[in-house]
């Protein structure tokens, strides 16, 4: 058999426009929702109230104790019911994929940036929250603009390490025939019987972006260490 | 009735939590051995081997996993000799997306296990190898004898949560057909139209199994513990 990588010039314009948008769109949205949640959660789990952290930390242990792709499943099945429940419909409302992804993604990597801003809390000097204390600010204010700021800049290099990795991760939605990079690579492969030459693009098309983006992290990580 | 029409969903979901082991135990012999090769060598003075090393690690670890599982699924048979790759592609059923499935999360496993062989071996004092030389050791023997028995027992909490991401990974073998924990869940739903149930089903077990992995690893860990040593809680990392 022989190889046809002209398939891949003739797809360029599916591939990119669709999917990688698709890909990049998912990846953007869902970091920051995850990281918003992510360190709402932290807060959680760290706080004194027994029955707060231990529902944070039931709802991080169990997140990351399942396989993604089950996650994706769940969600994929679930949301049209929470949808037709918060609306009061009698029908399971439409969520397309895309929606479905994005309130999966959100959810999924909130347990693992919650991991990291737990960290990166935890790594601020008490000292500082009773400093805020002592300054008058409440404990939101204290949080908003002494402790989150700097647990925020201490984890920027695993915050967007973390993010390649969902960069990588949002081609699962592969199992629920979303039209990503990898589903649109998929597509053509199956349509054009090209199987061996799209995947192989797709593996270097990830490879270069994943691999230009940790190569940036590790030479942002130089430039925003705080100095001490 | 499962698919098959011969026994309980409850069996057919249980055979599939044996293949999701099957796969992970497979696997992970695979990622030990390569992860232990390759992070020791990038603690070598030797240079290209390390930058051998470096260049296998940044390919593995930058690649999604269900693109290396279409990879060894799809591509790799076509590259292979023809003979070989048609072997391959007419292994019966189970076994023709078990190989390729075993052979991806070695793989990719091996890349996090080198990573952190190599810090275990970087964490050690540099007197440790210093002394190995010194009593007339070979470098081989050093590693051997001195600095790898200690890396891996420094080493073993990061470890146990590689071994419990490569259960969680080999669900990602659904997508080349071997059905395992997830797949079945998700063929019992097609079949039965019951989704809460099996998918409860399969959650439940991934807990249990996992409950099982972090009881088994405490009681090994506290075994090996190197002594004097605080158990290191390393840095915060990215993960999935």
């Amino acid at each position: 058999m022989g190889f046809d990588f002209d398939v891949i010039q003739r797809s360029l314009g599916y591939l990119f426009l669709d999917g990688m948008t698709f890909t990049l769109t998912l990846t953007a949205l869902a970091m920051v929702g995850g990281i918003v949640f992510g360190t709402l959660l932290a807060m959680m789990r760290l706080s004194s109230n027994a029955i707060v952290s231990s529902l944070a930390g039931g709802y991080v242990n169990l997140m990351r104790s399942i396989p993604l792709v089950l996650v994706i499943f769940w969600f994929f099945f679930l949301v049209p019911y929470i949808g037709a429940w918060i609306v009061r419909a009698d029908e399971p409302i439409k969520v397309g994929a895309f929606h479905s992804a994005l309130i999966t993604f959100t959810m999924f990597e909130a347990a693992y940036y919650c991991e990291i801003m737990r960290a990166g809390i935890q790594s601020i000097p008490r000292g500082q929250v009773w400093s805020g204390y002592a300054l008058g600010l409440d404990y939101w204010q204290t949080m908003a603009s002494v402790v989150l700021p700097q647990a925020f800049r201490n984890m920027i290099p695993v915050l967007l390490t973390q993010t390649i990795i969902l960069f990588q991760d949002t081609s699962l939605v592969y199992v629920i025939s979303a039209t990503d990079f990898l589903g649109a690579a998929a597509k053509v492969a199956n349509r054009d019987y090209r199987l061996v030459e799209m995947y192989s693009f797709a593996a270097v098309v990830y490879f270069v972006i994943s691999y230009g983006l940790s190569t940036l992290v590790k030479r942002f990580q130089d430039r925003v260490a705080i100095i001490r | 009735m499962e698919p098959g029409g011969t026994g309980t969903y409850l069996h057919y979901l249980l055979v599939g939590l044996l293949w999701t082991l099957a796969t992970a135990l497979a696997a992970w012999v695979i990622a030990l051995l390569v992860g232990a090769l390759v992070g020791t060598v990038r603690t070598t003075p030797l240079r290209w081997a390390v930058r051998l090393g470096n260049f296998y690690v940044e390919v593995f670890r930058n690649i999604p996993l269900i693109v290396q599982m279409f990879l060894w699924f799809f591509v790799v048979p076509e590259l292979l000799p023809e003979a070989m790759g048609d072997w391959i592609k007419q292994m019966p059923p189970p076994w023709s997306s078990y190989l390729p499935a075993v052979m991806c999360l070695g793989i990719f496993t091996s890349v996090r296990v080198a990573e952190q062989v190599r810090a275990g071996i970087n964490s050690l004092p540099r007197g440790q190898g210093l002394a190995g030389t010194a009593m007339g050791l070979s470098v081989a023997e050093t590693y051997r004898f001195v600095l790898l028995p200690q890396a891996f027992r420094i080493i073993l909490p990061p470890l146990t949560s590689e071994f419990m991401n490569i259960i969680k990974n080999s669900s990602v073998a659904l997508t080349i057909g071997l059905l395992e924990l997830t797949g079945r869940a998700r063929a019992m739903q097609e079949f039965s139209f019951r989704v809460f149930e099996a998918f409860t089903a399969a959650t439940v077990l991934y807990l249990l199994t996992n409950l099982a992995v972090v009881l088994l690893m405490r009681w090994l860990e506290r075994k090996v513990r190197v002594p004097g040593l605080i158990a290191a809680a390393g840095a915060p990392q990215a993960g999935h």
